[in-house]
């Protein structure tokens, strides 16, 4: 199997030059290595440009309706285990009309892949803000700026006790490629937000994180085990109280041994991390904020139908029928 | 004791109606079913119709937290759970105001006498005691100190006041098991089962049930005794079943016929909550549940199934009909099978939710965006619920389409005696999944809108299939590859396949049966849960002399091919409803005729004398 088998015979219709592009291939390019046969892989999506997803994929797709891509996956992982399902969701897909589907997934840890394409920005419906769009963005339903408060999906997710939590990039795909490898291999509601560049309706959201000249200062890759520096090892974080300080590794002051040593297995250093959240003078972080293995819902519905079957044996219909209080009429 | 008591002389009565009534901690639903399983082992036909507050825990003593359970019984054919009642059982005077209107001249009513006093009397907003102020006078009423009557017989087993107090249901369902010389037996055997681990609280109520019994025979207060002979009911062997038990009962019937995994996806709503409590317990009947975030989840959960082959099911009522809306046209789209259940209530909005109404025919038939027919199925009684609820998943697996399977709270709650069908008698549901051969039907591999020629049904490929690689989705479907278009003329085709093959579910339909007169004066067009009264109102109408027949419409789209040419047999044509004449909308502008509409909206089922009544108005 190669990327080629991977790809559907539908010509691809984003806009040119469009974050999802780099997706697409990257997820293409991954496909082979997971070793999962092509006809096990459904694809489901929601409403929005990224949610057209499933119809390149030359694999098992559905492409749903706004924002309900999570409910219709947990009723297939349900009732078909065997299938490796993905998720693909817009900002506001996942987070606005979706928002509370995206919760009880990750609550109840059905074990899926769901890629968040964050664009920061509604593209389908021409440029409107989303639910991640910073305070005072001006589109064309915020002449004077918007009001709202926008989420921070991986606090989001880790509030809703997701079981997975990372961030990548579109202009990044080998940690892309790495991170969804990962995600992948959770066993459990994985949650990966991809930052993607809408060059049409927000070009240039991320490019602080995704440029050469800005990234690598303004970007902390967390690696389980490894310290949080950044920036060529000029800089690192600290832990300092109840959240993280940049410190300087260049004047001696401080040394990477300083730095937080990053542990995915804890939930608590995943929130201070993904409190990390656009801060001015902090690094934005990208990786696996956070794993930790719990039953998947899945497993556990399986388990009990089996256990059910098990204590009571195979349904007798007559016998159901007949229960109860019964009488003939001869 | 009986030797004691003068002899009672016991009267052959047809029919009876009974309505227990008290507080909503008085037990009157578990006295009325228990009254019903006596009933159903004494060979009657019956009808129950509880009713019951919207309030969990109601203020005691107040109006809005009477509790009431109807039925009537007899060894005649019973369709209705009776007009007026023969015997109101009053724990409290909320339940005697609340229910004298239901009360003929003839009727007894048995009141609890310890439950009047001054504080229940204000709160059931009585200035005067009713049953001193001389306002029943023409009432024939039975005062018993149905409280004390209790207290003295349980006062030395040692139980709490609390407890004791509880009981008192059985001395009034024991009571009027006598009344009626119906037995006790089955309401013994329940208690030793309900009560297996308190033996004290089992024999408690076992020895006031007897109390009861006794009290009746041995009281000067009733002169005479009824008998209700058996009823001639076809041979078989027979239960008594709610709506709610039929209905889960035939959904799991059409997964073993079909041979297929149940997806159960719901969100907890009055009155369909009942089907999801019967079908979480079966998961050994292959009945996967899932209770959902919302309705939306819901029906998305099942539709996700269905997409992965098993039988996706989903049930609500009618707020929960309107979440589910957008997803039904996804389904129409993709077209997957898919039963969606609609125990209908009182609307708009939160409306009546324990009341029932018909009020969902419009939305079920038309409530989504864009041109989205789809079959819609209606159960017609308790036991009916069984096989409308098999048929319902039948239309959806063979047409690949969602079918909607309308309910209604008096249906879902209501009992009656079900002749016991077999898994053979029913029809086979035949499913054939998409395999390797249909890779093979195009140059360009899999079509998965492909039609069968006969449904228009197109292919069911399950994901992890080799080589059947596809993908679904609510934006329009190029014919055949099923790929997205947006090419005009493939629009009009589509919506006009989708429709073609909703109406093609027409050959499936049986041929439309008439009660009563085949053609005459007056046809009596109804749906769901009306049969029972239209059918008993046309039985009495025939008595008149008139030629009256009914029709009780399963399908509500499509409509019978045969109902046309039934309707033109029949000078004059009713059509009563639960609602504000909806079905009446839908025959107008498709027959052209001149249906006269007959409506209630009263959170109450039709009484048949209401029937009767437009009967006679119709033709005169
Ligand atoms: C029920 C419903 N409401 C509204 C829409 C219109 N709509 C389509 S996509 C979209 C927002 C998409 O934004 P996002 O999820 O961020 O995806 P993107 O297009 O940016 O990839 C909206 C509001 C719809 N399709 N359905
Ligand atoms: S509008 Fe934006 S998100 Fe949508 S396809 Fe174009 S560039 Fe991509």
């Amino acid at each position: 199997m190669s990327r080629k088998d991977f790809e559907s015979d539908q010509d691809v219709r984003w806009c040119p030059g469009c974050g999802d592009y780099a997706i697409l291939a990257t997820v293409q390019r991954l496909m082979p290595e997971l070793g999962v046969d092509r006809e096990k892989i459904v694809f489901i999506s929601g409403i929005g440009c990224s949610s057209r997803f499933p119809y390149y994929m030359n694999t098992y797709g559905f492409h749903s309706i706004h924002g309900r891509a999570p409910a219709l996956a947990t009723g297939l992982k349900a009732s078909c285990p065997d299938l490796d399902v993905w998720i693909v969701t817009g900002d506001g897909d996942a987070l606005s009309i979706g928002g509370n589907h995206v919760i009880h997934l990750m609550r109840r840890n059905v074990n899926v892949q769901m890629l968040l394409f964050n664009n920061q920005i509604y593209g389908l419906t021409k440029g409107q803000y989303s639910p991640t769009s910073e305070l005072g963005k001006v589109t064309k339903s915020t002449p004077y700026g918007s009001l709202d408060h926008p989420f921070n999906p991986a606090a989001l997710a880790l509030g809703a006790d997701a079981t997975f939590v990372a961030r990548t990039m579109d202009r990044d795909p080998k940690h892309m490629k790495v991170i969804l490898k990962r995600a992948h291999a959770h066993r459990g509601a994985a949650f990966a937000e991809i930052y993607q560049n809408c060059n049409i309706f927000n070009d240039g959201a991320f490019f602080t994180y995704t440029e050469k000249e800005s990234k690598p200062e303004n970007t902390v890759f967390v690696q389980h085990g490894k310290p949080l520096v950044f920036d060529g090892g000029r800089k690192g974080l600290r832990l300092s109280g109840f959240s993280v300080e940049v410190v300087d590794l260049t004047n001696g002051q401080w040394s990477a041994s300083d730095c937080v040593v990053h542990d995915e297995t804890s939930r608590d250093l995943a929130s201070v991390l993904a409190r990390v959240f656009f801060k001015p003078g902090f690094p934005q972080p990208f990786g696996v904020f956070y794993a930790e293995q719990r039953p998947t819902y899945d497993d556990e519905i399986q388990k009990q139908m089996e256990l059910v079957m098990d204590q009571r044996g195979t349904g007798d219909m007559a016998a159901l029928l007949n229960a109860g209080d019964t009488w003939n009429i001869n | 004791m009986a030797t004691q008591a003068p002899e009672k002389s016991v009267k052959l009565i047809p029919e009876a109606t009974i309505l227990f009534a008290g507080d909503s901690g008085d037990g009157m639903q578990l006295t009325g079913s228990q009254f019903t399983l006596a009933a159903a082992y004494a060979r009657n036909d019956l009808a129950t119709l509880p009713d019951f507050p919207a309030e969990i825990r109601a203020p005691a003593g107040t109006t809005y937290g009477v509790s009431g359970f109807q039925l009537r019984f007899g060894s005649v054919d019973v369709r209705t759970p009776g007009d007026d009642v023969d015997l109101l059982v009053a724990m409290n005077p909320a339940a005697l105001k609340v229910n004298l209107a239901r009360v003929h001249a003839h009727s007894a009513i048995i009141v609890n006498t310890d439950a009047f006093e001054r504080r229940n009397l204000d709160l059931a907003g009585y200035t005067s005691n009713p049953l001193e102020d001389g306002s029943l006078e023409d009432r024939h009423v039975i005062p018993v100190k149905l409280t004390q009557l209790t207290r003295d017989a349980l006062k030395d087993t040692g139980l709490g006041h609390k407890e004791i107090d509880r009981s008192k249901n059985m001395f009034a369902l024991g009571l009027a098991l006598w009344l009626y010389s119906r037995p006790m037996e089955p309401a013994l055997e329940w208690l030793g089962n309900k009560f297996a681990k308190r033996p004290e609280v089992r024999d408690a109520n076992t020895q006031v049930l007897k109390k009861g019994y006794h009290y009746g025979e041995t009281t000067e207060q009733f002169i005479v005794r009824y008998d209700v002979a058996e009823a001639q009911m076809p041979p078989g062997r027979y239960r008594a079943i709610r709506g709610a038990q039929a209905m889960a009962m035939g959904l799991v019937a059409a997964g073993q016929k079909s041979g297929l995994t149940i997806f159960y996806g719901t969100y907890p709503i009055t009155p369909a909550s009942d089907l999801l409590h019967e079908l979480s317990r079966l998961k050994n009947f292959g009945v996967m549940t899932f209770q959902a975030e919302d309705e939306i989840a819901a029906i998305g959960s099942a539709l996700g199934a269905s997409f992965g082959g098993h039988l996706g099911i989903t049930g609500t009522s009618g707020p929960g009909l309107a979440l589910k809306s957008e997803t039904l046209g996804l389904a129409v789209m993709t077209e997957l099978p898919l039963v969606v259940v609609n125990m209908q209530r009182g609307g708009p909005s939160t409306g009546l939710p324990t009341k029932t109404e018909q009020s969902d025919l419009l939305q079920s038939l038309f409530g989504r965006n864009g041109e989205a027919p789809l079959p819609v199925l209606a159960a017609s009684t308790p036991g009916d619920c069984f096989e409308t609820a098999f048929e319902a998943c039948r239309v959806a697996l063979t047409y690949m389409t969602p079918v909607v399977l309308l309910g209604d709270g008096y249906l879902g709650n209501g009992s009656e005696p079900w002749l016991i069908p077999s898994l053979d008698s029913l029809p086979d549901i035949d499913v054939t999944f998409a395999d390797a051969s249909h890779e093979a039907n195009a140059e360009e591999g899999f079509l998965p809108y492909l039609r069968d020629q006969k449904t228009l049904a197109r292919p069911w490929a399950r994901p992890g299939t080799k080589g059947l690689e596809h993908r679904l989705g609510g934006l329009e479907k190029q014919d055949k590859t099923g790929n997205v278009s947006y090419d005009p003329e493939n629009h009009e085709l589509m919506t006009r396949l989708r429709a073609e093959k909703v109406e093609r579910v027409a050959d499936i339909i049986p041929k439309t049966v008439v009660h009563g007169d085949e053609s005459g004066d007056v046809l009596v067009v109804g749906w769901g849960s009306t049969r029972g009264a239209i059918e008993a109102a046309v039985v009495e109408a025939r008595k008149t002399g008139k030629r009256v027949g009914s029709i009780n419409l399963r399908f509500l789209n499509p409509l019978p091919s045969d109902l046309g040419e039934v309707l033109s047999r029949f000078e004059h044509l009713i059509v009563p409803e639960i609602n504000d004449g909806q079905l009446v909308m839908v025959l107008r502008s498709r027959f052209l005729l001149p249906f006269k509409s007959v409506t209630k909206m009263q959170g109450q089922p039709f009484k048949s004398s209401e029937i009767v009544s437009a009967i006679e108005n119709a033709s005169s």
